[in-house]
């Protein structure tokens, strides 16, 4: 058995210690001595969230599949760790070995949201990594990094020595071929990451120079030599049906937020909402075939033991052979004891029928997510759900026995007006007294349950709005004022409820999200001034940060305040994502003008990822 | 039909708690594809119970759990099937019958045994002899041992000479360990470190929890001649004999 890396002292008076101990089901070990290359996969949040991640069980799988790499895996340690581990100066470690990641070839960090960045300055100093990757010598790991947050990586481009641009199914292999040729014959790092430069998806952010002008915007971004590519192209897998999916992936011992089979059923989105950076990034939209879906199915719930399979993609309804998979499902799992979940289903005839199949009406409810109030935002934002489709869909929910429904909106959407806020709440009235009008007294299980959830929009890079102003966090506050108001003035009040989200945590995360090279100093100042977990709102600190980019000389208001001109040089311009700058401020002005642009099922608006050669717009024209 | 197994919990499965532990079997039930049987409702949950929970940081080599089951294999095959999807520290050592009739262990529990012995890297304060000598006079000699035990509606006055069925020192490697045989259950429930921290106390030295490494032995069903341990109460189920 594996030596622990902490004492029993500390793995007894720690929370959850069952977060440290690795060796769960499907877990893999190897022979240190027997692989060539050791690479330490990192999620940087807690354990229970972590582990609930597919895109690093799918990359624990493949690189495992190899025999010269061991891929482990390591989590932000809780901040009752975070201290005894700095007290004793325990070096962090991974958990199938427990050996210090210092011991590692690569780390490699997944960047799911930009509140974590601080959480991966914690991750390199407890293993004893300089954080400034300019810093590091031979003997440190490789620090590399990949996710949707990579879609502008220049905040936290100093912590890292190379970044993975796009899905990681594609080019990893011939990124280990290189290190491991480079190592045998005995190259330094600098050269190592000079050539892996030239791997497609490889972008290494010190061999860029960023000049910039008075105002503060980017003046020039370029490759300091010519065999540095201009522009790092995002990579992508054309064929999802044969693209490697973990059959066996690890089992937690401790329940983790995703405690279930998860099946990717697609990735892309057909539907093109504005404001949406997954919909712009993951184009084109990939099927898996439904057989190979199904064969999957049975072999992930016998390898794991799951109670629970769900349907992952950006929008199951869309997925063309939903049908059948579901049907396919309900069979397989009836008597097993196994649930079935569906999330971001439509509410339609067909869904509600899944529903009422596979979970209890009485206890479930309807989400929703307008995102917008009035139609007409609706449109600004190219969200194509109406009024109508919203009521007509409610009320079949409520002929069926539902009384609970779910809405999603975003508040500071462009252009939003008072009207825009205050719809909000009516439109909540309006489905609670469709309810009322729909079920007769004598049916009804007590009142309908309406929620609102508010969360403040933040415009993203690659996005038809990545161009777009926020307000300050006082702003954000009377806007859900507004709604709240609102939905007091409602002849259905005591059916809606109403809920908003943090308004300072919302600018920090505009300000990450599109900042440039120089936010990283502040990253630094806030994570030595104490600020990790800042995506626990238990955690956080905004005024620690603020601190943070006062000291740095940072004006945060320049990255959230300010609505950039249309050829500003923007930070992530370097990445091509296939989706083209014409097509976003083609859309942009479409959607000032509240003008619907067709999902691309329908047809094809020509934002530029047909020429990988694969999605829905390119097979219909086969 | 009811099945009771006996399964061992060792390493650093110590630190995975009674709940995880658990779910852990309910998956690993499903992966064995056990035909065990199923609540109704919207969340089917398995027909499954424990004998007594084990607190964290506590091994064993005696723990049961029972089952119910549409139909069933061999004990052999079972504990097979079930071991080819264990993770290291747990081990299933036995699958058995019991008679229709029979009652839950958790229900039934009456005694456990336990061995304390002191971790690697801790040194004990004095000898196995002395440890001998002071258990004499703590526990062998007294007709009654008073304690006060802390319970969830305050203090509880309890006599250890009725509820410590085994105290004794033994050596093991040299080093003094503990062997006890605890009353258990849902009304005298009784943990081994309270006991020998007793002992401690009443021989002057300080019960360090984390020198003491808890092991469970064995769990027992009281008996018309003392104590069966819960295992024994079923019979196992050999090849061809599989019933339905």
């Amino acid at each position: 058995m594996t030596k622990l890396a902490l004492s029993d002292e500390i793995l007894m008076k720690i929370e959850k210690p069952a977060r440290y101990i690795g060796n769960e089901l499907n877990s893999v070990k190897k022979d240190k001595d027997k692989v060539s290359i050791r690479f330490a996969m990192c999620f940087p949040d807690v354990y229970e969230i972590g582990m609930s991640h597919l895109g690093i069980q799918i990359l624990y799988d493949m690189f495992n599949k190899r025999d010269d790499v061991w891929c482990e895996r390591v989590y932000s340690p809780w901040p009752d760790l975070h201290a005894i581990l700095k007290e004793e100066q325990i070096p962090l470690f991974a958990l199938e070995s427990q050996e210090p990641l210092h011991n590692m070839d690569f780390l490699g960090i997944t960047l799911q949201y930009e509140m974590c960045y601080t959480n991966v300055l914690q991750i390199l100093d407890l293993s004893g990594i300089p954080l400034l990757a300019r810093e590091r010598n031979e003997e440190d790991p490789i620090v590399m990094g990949g996710g949707p947050c990579t879609y502008n990586p220049e905040p936290i481009a100093e912590f890292f020595d190379l970044f993975y641009l796009g899905e990681g199914e594609v080019s990893y292999d011939a990124l280990f071929e290189l290190y491991k040729r480079m190592k045998t014959s005995g190259n330094t790092k600098a050269e190592f990451l000079r050539e892996a430069a030239k791997i497609p998806g490889i972008y290494v952010p010190s061999l860029y120079k960023v000049t910039y002008n008075e105002d503060g915007t980017l003046a020039s971004f370029e490759p300091i030599a010519k065999d540095v590519p201009r522009v790092v192209q995002k990579q992508l897998v054309m064929d999802m049906t044969e693209a490697v999916y973990p059959e066996k992936p690890v089992v937690p011992f401790i329940k983790a937020t995703q405690d279930r089979v998860v099946l990717e059923i697609q990735r892309g989105c057909i539907r093109g909402c504005r404001f949406c950076q997954a919909g712009m990034v993951y184009r084109p939209t990939r099927e898996k075939k439904v057989e190979r879906l199904k064969a999957l199915a049975k072999q992930m719930l016998k390898a794991t033991g799951h109670e629970e399979i769900s349907l992952s993609s950006l929008s199951s309804s869309d997925y063309s052979q939903l049908k059948e998979l579901v049907t396919f499902l309900i069979e397989e799992c009836k008597g097993n004891g196994v649930n079935i979940s569906l999330p971001s289903l439509r509410i339609d005839a067909f869904s509600l029928d899944v529903m009422s199949k596979v979970q209890d009406i009485k206890k479930s409810s309807l989400t929703f997510a307008p995102e917008a109030g009035s139609q007409r935002l609706r449109d600004v934002i190219n969200k194509g759900l109406t009024e109508e489709l919203i009521l007509n869909g409610s009320k079949l929910a409520f002929e069926g026995g539902w009384n609970k429904v779910k809405f999603y909106f975003m508040l500071g959407l462009p252009t939003e007006t008072e009207e825009d806020m205050r719809a909000i709440a009516e439109l909540a009235n309006e489905t609670a007294a469709l309810y009322y009008d729909t079920v007769p007294k004598e049916n009804r299980n007590g009142r309908c349950q309406i929620t609102i959830s508010t969360s403040f929009f933040v415009p993203k890079p690659f996005t038809p709005f990545q161009w777009e102003r926020m307000y300050p966090p006082e702003e954000y506050l009377r806007r859900a004022r507004i709604v709240n108001e609102t939905v007091r003035e409602q002849l259905n009040k005591k059916s809606i409820k109403y809920n908003w989200h943090e308004a300072d945590v919302t600018v920090l995360e505009g300000i990450l999200a599109r900042g440039d090279r120089r936010v990283g100093q502040a990253i630094l100042k806030a994570y030595e001034k104490g600020s990790i977990f800042d995506a626990w709102s238990d955690f956080f600190d905004y005024e620690r940060w603020l601190l943070a980019f006062h000291e740095c000389g940072i004006d945060p208001d320049f990255y959230t305040m300010r609505e950039r001109s249309l050829d500003e040089t923007l930070p992530w311009d370097f990445i091509d994502t296939g989706v083209t700058k014409e097509f976003l401020k083609r859309e942009l002005k479409n959607a000032l003008a509240a003008q619907e642009t067709p999902n691309c099922r329908m047809r094809c608006m020509g934002c530029g990822v047909k020429k990988f050669g694969g999605g829905i717009c390119y097979e219909d024209k086969n | 039909m009811k099945i009771r197994i006996k399964f061992r919990k060792y390493g650093v499965m110590k630190f995975i708690g009674h709940l995880d532990i658990m779910r852990y079997l309910q998956k690993a039930m499903r992966r064995a594809e056990i035909d065990i049987c199923y609540s109704g409702g919207y969340s089917p949950h398995q027909i499954m119970s424990f004998a007594a929970p084990l607190g964290v940081g506590v091994t064993s080599d005696g723990e049961y759990m029972d089952i119910e089951v549409n139909s069933s294999l061999s004990t052999k095959e079972a504990i097979n099937a079930l071991n080819a999807t264990m993770v290291e520290g747990m081990e299933i050592v036995d699958y058995v019958k019991l008679p229709d009739s029979a009652k839950t262990a958790m229900s039934i529990v009456a005694a456990a045994d336990y061995e304390l012995f002191f971790k690697d890297g801790y040194e004990p304060p004095v000898s196995v002899e002395e440890f001998a000598l002071g258990l004499h006079r703590f526990f062998m000699e007294p007709t009654e041992v008073l304690l006060v035990k802390q319970t969830k509606k305050g203090e509880k006055t309890i006599d250890l000479k009725q509820l410590v069925y085994i105290f004794s020192v033994e050596s093991k490697e040299g080093r003094p360990s503990f062997f006890l045989r605890l009353s258990t259950g849902s009304t005298d429930n009784l943990k081994p470190e309270l006991v020998v921290g007793a002992l401690f106390d009443a021989m002057g030295y300080s019960y360090d929890s984390n020198a003491i490494q808890i092991h469970r032995k064995e769990l027992y069903a009281a008996s018309a001649d003392g104590y069966i341990a819960l295992g024994e109460l079923g019979e196992k189920l050999f090849e061809g004999e599989s019933e339905a």
